[in-house]
């Protein structure tokens, strides 16, 4: 047994079936994302940085590429002797075995692991969200309350409560109930998936949970409302900054986009809290006599000879001549060539656009979408 | 390729480049946006399956060695083999004595010795290519030469590779004479002071050297003795350049601009490693107006960038204008600053409204951390 006072667990077992065909091959937390990382850098590095050396990874759809990606967990500083990255999928035991049926029943097939660090606290995250937080400090707040559990919320904009599970809590920042994507909500802190937990609170939990038949075993609509019933003091953690999920077509290009804003609440150029991720071996980026960039992120090995504004370019996208790209998100190693317009549109990585398309439409509310590898014949037109 | 090792060796004279080596050996000057000199190097080694690779520097190596960490970055992080930094048991520079390279090579034979590779490849730090070793190693083998040496049939000689070695070359491709560019002709083949031999004749003539006392630089002791040995030349016919003047640093860094070029160097026998920086990708702004540059991760602009190499995490703001120039590392050229024909060096900040300008031919040269 190795005694470690915290350890993370990372759910990253999400399909994200509404990103459609941009996770057709991959899990929803190895999406890219800004122009170089995939989501799950963002709480990898967040691990990383708030001084959790032991992180469990629950993979469970389309793994390979996420399993590739983190590897031993190198480029997040996480390969270590004691602890490190461990990624667990589902697996078999002498009883037989299962997928994963919910979040809660993901950490409960993987109480041992737990176990065998013995850690006073669990925090546990979802491998699809966008934010810089230092867990560390959330840590501070749930000792300094006493709490059993704490759940970092998020103000949200009133009329989007009811896309939220929203925490309604005491003046001391205790919570006395959880509603889930409430229709006239109390409150407007929204939970942002982040908990920290007294793992002997929670494994009790956990194993209580599993023998109800009726359960769903979800943090959000089991475990949570369980402690509440029996009065156990959870609390919230307020969180200010940025923070969201990209769990549509829609959302990930928005947040893509929020990248480009002169405001913009994300800092990824701040040292002290570096994003990390596996880099790819690209020498810099070559912007053209032609080429103009405005407003815009450009990722290494980028080849431009065309015109770039507001957009997110990942590394190795080559633009040709005469191309315009307005408000897009272009992920690696695309091809855009000669004379295409593309605007409001995500281009999945490897894929090939041919001379003389035009895709998308920056005045329409929807975001186009290119798949992954996809080959566009020249001259096509197509929008959403 | 398992029966090589590679040496790279750092005696490269510096007096040409000293502006860019006050602290550094010539191997570790930032070149090309986010690489140091021996990335090149070090990456060819590799690309070519060699996989047990000995530096053996002169002096100045604090900024190599951080660079090189454990040679994670070359995948050379290896239980068996991998990379081997070996730094002058005595250091003679701070003394104002060159001792030559023999000296290094002698006081760490032990690692040569004991390494299980048969044969050598020995080349120095500042040849920038992209090259294949294999085929060379190849051709040497089915030469049964003694020693094989790189060279490039270079046309413009008159302008580049100033002091490089220079080979006359008979029908058989032996090499019947060694000779210095000093710029008269334009053809000329260009030795890239690569050589591959067996650990045995290696090991022979460091003692040979140290014992007699005959030679204080490797190389001298193959040029000097080229009738004695069975000499070959295997012709590379990519692009070559050497870094050994500031001219040379300048004129290399701007022919990347050449896309042509730059592919061909950075991905034809593969790619080529450094270490890495974790930086976000490059911001523009609305004001960004960036033309023939290229531009690595971290940095931000605000300003009008021409003809320029930007490195990592360099900030150029509004209303500053970066022409012709190399501007290194975290350096920054702030509000309405110009700068033309400049090299800045890691962590130089331009402050308001200062305008600096070098010659076409002879970019001036900002010293690391000044603030100007």
């Amino acid at each position: 047994m190795q005694k470690k006072e915290w350890i993370g667990m990372i759910l990253a077992g999400g399909q994200g079936s509404r990103l459609t065909l941009l996770t057709k091959k991959i899990a929803k937390p190895a999406v890219p994302f800004g122009g170089k990382y995939r989501i799950i850098d963002f709480p990898l590095s967040n691990c990383s940085n708030s001084g959790i050396d032991t992180v469990g990874v629950l993979t469970q759809y389309q793994p390979l590429i996420l399993n590739s990606y983190i590897g031993i967990g190198s480029p997040w500083d996480l390969d270590r002797k004691k602890g490190g990255v461990t990624l667990l999928p589902p697996y078999m035991n002498e009883q037989g075995g299962e997928w994963y049926k919910g979040t809660a029943n993901a950490i409960f097939q993987n109480i041992n692991f737990i176990d065998y660090y013995d850690p006073e606290y669990v925090l546990i995250l979802s491998g699809d969200h966008i934010y810089k937080m230092d867990y560390s400090q959330m840590l501070n707040f749930h000792k300094k309350k006493g709490a059993e559990a704490t759940i970092a919320v998020i103000e949200v904009p009133w009329e989007e409560t009811n896309r939220f599970g929203i925490m309604n809590t005491n003046e001391d920042g205790s919570i006395y109930e959880f509603d889930e994507k409430p229709k006239n909500a109390k409150s407007n802190l929204a939970s942002m998936g982040v908990y920290i937990f007294n793992w002997k609170t929670l494994r009790k939990f956990l194993v209580e949970d599993e023998q109800d038949k009726n359960s769903q075993n979800d943090f959000g609509k089991n475990i949570i409302p369980n402690m509440l019933d029996t009065g156990i003091k959870l609390f919230a953690y307020p969180f200010k900054g940025y923070w969201k999920d990209v769990g549509t077509i829609e959302s990930l290009w928005e947040a893509n986009m929020d990248l480009l804003k002169p405001d913009n609440e994300l800092n990824l150029y701040d040292t002290s809290w570096r994003i990390y991720s596996v880099n790819p071996i690209r020498p810099p980026h070559f912007t053209g006599e032609s080429a103009s960039i405005k407003g815009s992120l450009i990722g290494e090995g980028c080849v431009v000879y065309g015109e770039v504004h507001n957009s997110v370019l990942f590394s190795g996208v080559y633009v040709g001549k005469n191309t315009k790209l307005v408000d897009t998100v272009v992920m690696p190693n695309v091809t855009i060539e000669d004379n295409v317009t593309i605007e409001r549109a995500i281009i999945g990585s490897d894929s090939l656009i041919k001379p003389g398309c035009v895709i998308g439409d920056k005045n329409s509310n929807a975001v186009t979408l290119i798949g992954e590898s996809d080959v566009v014949e020249e001259n096509t037109t197509y929008k959403e | 390729m398992k029966d090589y090792m590679g040496i790279i060796n750092l005696s490269e004279r510096e007096d040409n480049i000293k502006e860019l080596t006050y602290n550094r050996p010539i191997a570790a000057i930032p070149i090309a946006g986010r690489y140091r000199i021996i990335d090149f190097a070090l990456s060819n080694m590799v690309n070519s399956e060699i996989s047990n690779v000995g530096i053996f520097t002169q002096n100045k190596y604090r900024a190599l060695i951080d660079h090189l960490g454990t040679g994670k970055a070359w995948d050379l992080d290896r239980k068996n083999d991998g990379l081997f930094v070996l730094n002058p048991v005595f250091n003679y520079y701070t003394l104002g004595i060159y001792r030559g390279d023999i000296e290094n090579f002698k006081n760490h034979i032990d690692y040569v010795h004991l390494s299980k590779q048969k044969n050598v490849i020995v080349t120095s730090s500042n040849m920038i290519c992209n090259v294949d070793y294999k085929a060379a190693i190849h051709y040497h083998t089915e030469k049964n030469a003694d020693i094989t040496v790189l060279y490039k049939k270079a046309n413009d000689c008159a302008e580049n590779f100033q002091y490089c070695n220079t080979y006359i070359i008979d029908n058989d491709n032996k090499i019947s004479a060694v000779d210095i560019n000093t710029g008269k002709t334009d053809e000329n083949n260009i030795s890239m002071e690569m050589f591959i031999m067996s650990k045995s004749l290696f090991l022979d003539i460091v003692h040979t050297c140290s014992s007699k006392g005959d030679y204080d630089y490797f190389k001298d002791a193959i040029h000097k003795n080229i009738g004695k040995f069975k000499v070959y030349g295997y012709e590379y016919d990519g692009y070559l350049a050497c870094i050994n003047s500031i001219q040379s640093y300048f004129k290399t860094s701007m022919q990347l601009l050449d896309m042509k070029l730059s592919r061909e160097l950075f991905f034809k026998n593969g790619l080529i490693y450094t270490k890495v920086k974790d930086e976000a990708p490059t911001k523009y702004t609305e004001n960004a107006v960036v033309s023939n540059s290229l531009l690595a991760n971290g940095s931000m602009i605000d300003g009008t960038v021409e003809n320029s190499i930007i490195f990592r995490g360099v900030r150029v703001r509004k209303g500053a204008v970066v022409k012709n120039s190399i501007l290194m590392q975290n350096s920054i050229v702030e509000e309405d600053a110009l700068v033309r024909n400049v090299i800045l060096d890691k962590n130089v900040v331009i402050t308001q409204n200062k305008q600096l300008k070098g010659d076409d031919n002879y970019p001036i040269v900002i010293e690391k951390k000044a603030i100007i």
